[in-house]
């Protein structure tokens, strides 16, 4: 029962998601279309689980004035503050309902937006002093590499004069053509990895998401 | 009270000082262009907010420091409820309620649509993966787990068949002479334009070659010796061109990243460019 009912589970949807795509009927279309739906409804109770834990791990960090325990103060004020706002049904706050309320819009283009974007835009200066390492044309592999992200960097600059119009078609080229090339024998090789991984769990070899017990 | 405590004090009175200063600089600014007063203090409030966390986060390039890490844990804690609500919302209210309850519907303000009671079935599951939770129960939710485990599994195997392998190994059976009428028209009308003869047929060449050899570099069955070995180190030629060009599409991305936020911080914040 605990663990053979949901091998079955697994064995019986995943073979039933397979066998939809190859019977062009409502019905399969229905079935597609239900799991699917099913699937985003059951996503809401993991989120809620996944904020449950965070709550507890922050909670816990405070309560056992744990190193750093401050930080889990501000992480449960700025999760609990969203939330009020993100299900204000009310409209305390808000110019509507939910989603819409003023607060949480702006607490998400204002706190999310500005972090995610800084922390991402980071990632120029660390890339910057990589590239400063890495691009030495000590070896054929090496300078491929410094040509190909040279011609793709400065496809745009204007200061190349004359040049910029064949280097912009000298890139288009290479996105096109060796690029493309490279990339397809990796998704291949993902593409089959992905199948096989899939099989296994259909057929109960992988089990790993079962956990102990 | 130690050197380096009572420095680290003075600096955070200095931001909060900062932070002020700047929030009341920026309603006035907002008040003087015609916004109404309340709003001028809440947006001030909220732009100061965002440009005090961009260079939170901008300080993590001297070292880790408090600052960095307020920004950091805020972040987790304000986009994992804004996740949350996006889904209590957008999946919850908009395509669960209506088809289970009318009464839950007129609520939240959604129109109804036919009760299905095989929607009932994702709500027990979910409650079962909250199940998790209790010591005893806990195997129940790998039930819920179990069927979305399955139905992934199934879905994956035929997209990444479809889209992963069938569709990349029939578009790589190419043409390998583009448009040809023979060696005369070939010369005659050679040019190195994008859509010229020339130039599509050595794509095609290239296209075939470089996936080919890609995936026998990949391939580690066989040891890469003689003519495998060969093919090998082509396709590491045809990679390394890859993750430069990937190499140079992030950095591009990251680059307009960090213009946008120079931008809302000298525009938005400061005001200095127009």
């Amino acid at each position: 029962m605990k663990r053979q009912l949901p091998l079955a589970m697994v064995f019986i949807f995943g073979f039933l998601m397979i066998i939809q795509y190859f019977i062009p009927h409502e019905y399969s279309e229905w079935v597609n279309a239900f799991l699917m739906d099913w699937m985003m409804i059951i996503g809401v109770f993991a989120l809620a689980l996944g904020l449950w834990s965070l709550t507890r791990v922050s909670w816990d960090k405070v309560r056992q004035k744990k190193p750093n325990w401050g930080y889990s103060i501000v992480t449960l004020a700025g999760l609990f503050l969203m939330m009020f706002f993100g299900f204000d049904y009310f409209r305390h706050f808000s110019t509507a309902v939910g989603s819409d309320n003023y607060m949480y819009i702006h607490f998400y283009r204002h706190i999310v937006i500005p972090i995610q974007a800084t922390m991402f835009s980071l990632l120029a200066f660390f890339i910057a002093s990589a590239a400063y390492r890495a691009f030495r044309a000590r070896s054929l592999l090496a300078t491929l590499l410094l040509v190909a992200a040279l011609v793709i960097m400065l496809r745009f600059n204007p200061f190349l004069g004359p040049l910029q119009p064949i280097m912009e078609e000298f890139s288009v080229w290479l996105l096109n053509v060796p690029n493309l090339a490279a990339k397809r024998a990796i998704v291949i090789g993902v593409g089959l990895g992905m199948v096989a991984t899939a099989l296994k769990v259909i057929l109960g070899i992988e089990r790993a998401y079962l956990g102990k017990d | 009270m130690d050197r380096s405590r009572r420095i680290s004090l003075i600096i955070f009175a200095g931001i909060i000082i900062l932070f002020i200063l700047s929030w009341i600089i920026k309603s006035t600014t907002l008040l003087n262009v015609g916004t109404e007063s309340l709003l001028s203090i809440r947006d001030a409030f909220f732009i100061t907010f965002a440009a005090f966390l961009t260079l939170a986060i901008f300080s993590f390039l001297y070292k880790d420091n408090p600052y960095y890490k307020f920004a950091e844990h805020l972040f987790v804690g304000v986009s994992a409820a804004y996740w949350m609500c996006v889904g209590f919302w957008s999946t919850f209210v908009g395509n669960f309620i209506p088809k289970v309850s009318t009464t839950l519907s007129n609520f939240f303000e959604v129109p109804p649509k036919e009760f299905d009671i095989f929607y009932f079935i994702p709500l027990i599951l979910g409650l079962m993966l909250l199940m998790r939770l209790s010591p005893k129960g806990g195997w129940l939710s790998r039930w819920s787990l179990a069927f979305i485990v399955g139905t992934t599994a199934g879905l994956n195997l035929i997209r990444y068949l479809r889209t992963d392998f069938i569709t990349q190994v029939s578009n790589t059976f190419i043409p390998l002479l583009v448009d040809w009428n023979g060696i005369g028209p070939f010369f005659s009308d050679f040019s190195l334009s994008a859509s010229g003869q020339f130039v599509m047929t050595l794509g095609n060449w290239v296209i075939f070659i470089g996936v080919f050899s890609g995936l026998i570099y990949f391939f580690f069955s066989k040891e890469h010796k003689g003519f495998f070995g060969h093919a090998s180190r082509v396709g590491i030629w045809v990679l390394m061109i890859t993750f430069g060009a990937s190499f140079g599409y992030t950095v591009m991305g990251r680059v307009s990243l960090l213009v946008g936020r120079l931008t809302f911080l000298f525009k938005d914040w400061l005001g200095l460019i127009s």
